[in-house]
């Protein structure tokens, strides 16, 4: 099981994971600072070829974090599904960025690095900072009169492995190799600009390089878990709550939850489409078996009061559906017992099950015949909840949202 | 307070870029959220205006989500992170004796100007950033890490609007 990262605020309550947020952000001012970033004229050198260490710094930070996340992720030792990767919004993304660099050259500082520059004294820092905090405001006033601008090319998350068809470990390899090409070629130009010859590196520089390399390769050759090593992952611990029916949810509790106005249920129907067409439950969601794995992204990014159902005739295919999305780290799933055939059992009218009951069947089949392409115009789509109250043995306890909801800016 | 002839040199850029990556990658180890900066003064700076004007709060879709209601903005992990980073900034200034009341520019212009530039571009920062969700630590670094598609062009479109424009600025800095 990854046990990584942690659910923090579980570990140490509310406001004490806090406490370990504040404890990272230090380890962060003290790098800034340390790199010199808290001198406005030492970054703005950057765009005059004088001194590239923004860039030295910003992309050694990058590939360094980049293939440590990947390794540790190759190992089962951290959860990429749990790592918040900021969703993509092209084009606000490249004209907010285009603005920054512009605001970059003109005031010398980024928002981070501003703030370790008034934390050192600098002057010009404290007027960016309140530059800055006057921007985001202007931003609040106006972001509503284009809106639609704001939200527009979303790509939700979306990563370079997936857009070049490769996979993670060739995209971390190439970035790494490319990065430490650059930077050689960043010193030239730095000697070419200030006149003098190529500065020595450190001794500790071309090890450290190779190391870097190495460690890329490796993650490229062992390559990412896919699904069925990640539930061969939780396994140990899944599988005796799948045999303990703690996740099998009763047709009468899922009635109650879908009527509940304080959790949002997903009922998941993922069988095939004529049976779907024949007869689903209101509000159902229709993702054929094969493609629950490919619908596990967007079900991360759920609310946390999300509660999602694994719905077939049966209960053999939604049991394959719930493992496939535990192992991507989907939380709050559960399976709803005896399937749609238990369902149709409890909620349909008598006279309907007296006259349709299929007494020879294999399973996951239907055991009711339909006529027609009711779907959720059935009688038994939306049972009143208070007509039949049925007792059951609840199961679904709603558990922290671990996947980070915010991140990066929050 | 120390004179800066007194002030240690700043660290080697790789070995400082490597430090870097090592806490980016152990906040995203452990919390799963990585590093952020504008988010934190986003909040800080909306729970001014909520003190100040509470109805306005109550207008306005995008600032409604971090202080409608009884919510507080303040409550948000990147809060504490922005803290933190200040204090580990002066921290590390008081080691290296960089800790000076100054006001870095170029020998061209006064500290006048200078402070003017540094609000505008300052303003300039915090409006981008809010529009890009994100800024250099959050989108760049954090996001530039985990592969996202779009920190990457983000990253591109900083370095690019800053190449596009630093000749018509190069009195503020040379």
């Amino acid at each position: 099981m990854t046990a990584f990262p942690l659910p923090l605020a579980d570990i140490f309550g509310h406001w004490g994971s806090y406490g370990v947020y504040a404890l990272i952000g230090v380890a962060f001012g003290m790098t800034l600072e340390s790199a010199g970033f808290g001198n406005s004229r030492l970054l703005a050198a950057q765009f005059y070829f004088k001194d590239m260490r923004v860039f030295k710094v910003m992309f050694t930070a990058i590939i360094v974090a980049m293939t440590l996340i990947f390794l540790s992720s190759s190992f089962g030792l951290l959860d990429y599904n749990l790592i918040w990767v900021p969703p993509t919004y092209l084009w606000p993304g490249i004209v907010g960025g285009l603005i920054m660099g512009v605001g970059f050259i003109i005031g010398g500082f980024c928002p981070g690095t501003s703030l370790v520059g008034f934390a050192t004294g600098k002057l010009d820092a404290l007027f960016f900072v309140m530059g800055v905090l006057f921007g985001i405001y202007i931003f609040g006033e106006t972001v509503s009169q284009y809106a639609v601008f704001f939200n527009s090319s979303y790509m939700g998350r979306f990563t370079l492995p997936e857009l070049f068809g490769v996979s993670y470990g060739v995209v971390v390899f190439v970035i790494v190799v490319a990065a430490l090409s650059i930077f050689l070629l960043a010193e030239k130009v730095e000697a070419l600009v200030n006149n003098r010859p190529v500065a020595e590196l450190p001794g500790w520089a071309r090890p450290a390089a190779g190391t870097l390399i190495v460690l890329a390769a490796i993650v490229m050759i062992v390559g990412q878990p896919d699904n069925g090593d990640r539930w061969q992952a939780i396994a140990a611990e899944s599988q005796p709550r799948l045999d303990g029916r703690e996740v099998q949810i009763a047709p009468a509790e899922l009635l109650k939850l879908m009527n509940d106005q304080k959790i949002k249920v997903i009922p998941l129907d993922v069988r095939a489409e004529k049976y779907y067409n024949q007869f689903h439950l209101q509000g159902a969601v229709h993702v054929p078996l094969d493609e629950v794995l490919a619908k596990a992204e967007d079900l991360q990014f759920e609310l946390a009061n999300t509660v999602i159902v694994t719905i077939s005739n049966d209960e053999l295919e939604a049991t394959e559906a719930w493992k496939v999305l535990k192992a991507e780290s989907v939380p709050n799933v559960y399976i709803l017992e005896g399937g749609i055939n238990k369902w149709l059992d409890t909620y349909a009218s008598d006279r309907f099950r007296k006259e349709n009951k299929i007494h020879l069947r294999e399973l996951e089949q239907l055991a009711y015949r339909f006529d027609a392409a009711t779907g959720a115009r059935h009688q038994a789509a939306e049972p009143n909840p208070d007509l039949l109250d049925l007792a059951y043995t609840p199961k679904v306890i709603l558990e922290l949202k671990r996947a980070p909801v915010s991140g990066g800016c929050g | 307070m120390s004179d800066s002839s007194r002030a240690k040199p700043y660290m080697n850029p790789y070995l400082a870029g490597t430090l870097l990556g090592v806490v980016l990658f152990l906040a995203f180890f452990i919390s799963g959220s990585g590093l952020g900066a504008s988010g934190g003064l986003n909040r800080m700076l909306v729970y001014v205006q909520n003190a100040v004007s509470p109805e306005h709060i109550d207008q306005v879709p995008y600032l409604l989500k971090m202080a409608g209601g009884d919510t507080n903005p303040l409550d948000s992990w990147i809060v504490f992170l922005t803290i933190g980073t200040v204090f580990g900034g002066f921290i590390s200034g008081l080691i290296g004796r960089r800790v000076k009341f100054e006001t870095n520019k170029g020998l061209q212009i006064n500290n006048g100007t200078r402070w003017i530039m540094a609000f505008v571009g300052g303003g300039l920062m915090g409006y981008g950033a809010r529009l890009a969700r994100g800024c250099t630590s959050g989108q760049g670094l954090s996001g530039g890490a985990g592969l996202s598609v779009g920190s990457w062009a983000f990253m591109f479109a900083v370095f690019a609007g800053a190449y596009a424009v630093a000749y018509f600025f190069r009195k503020l800095w040379n």
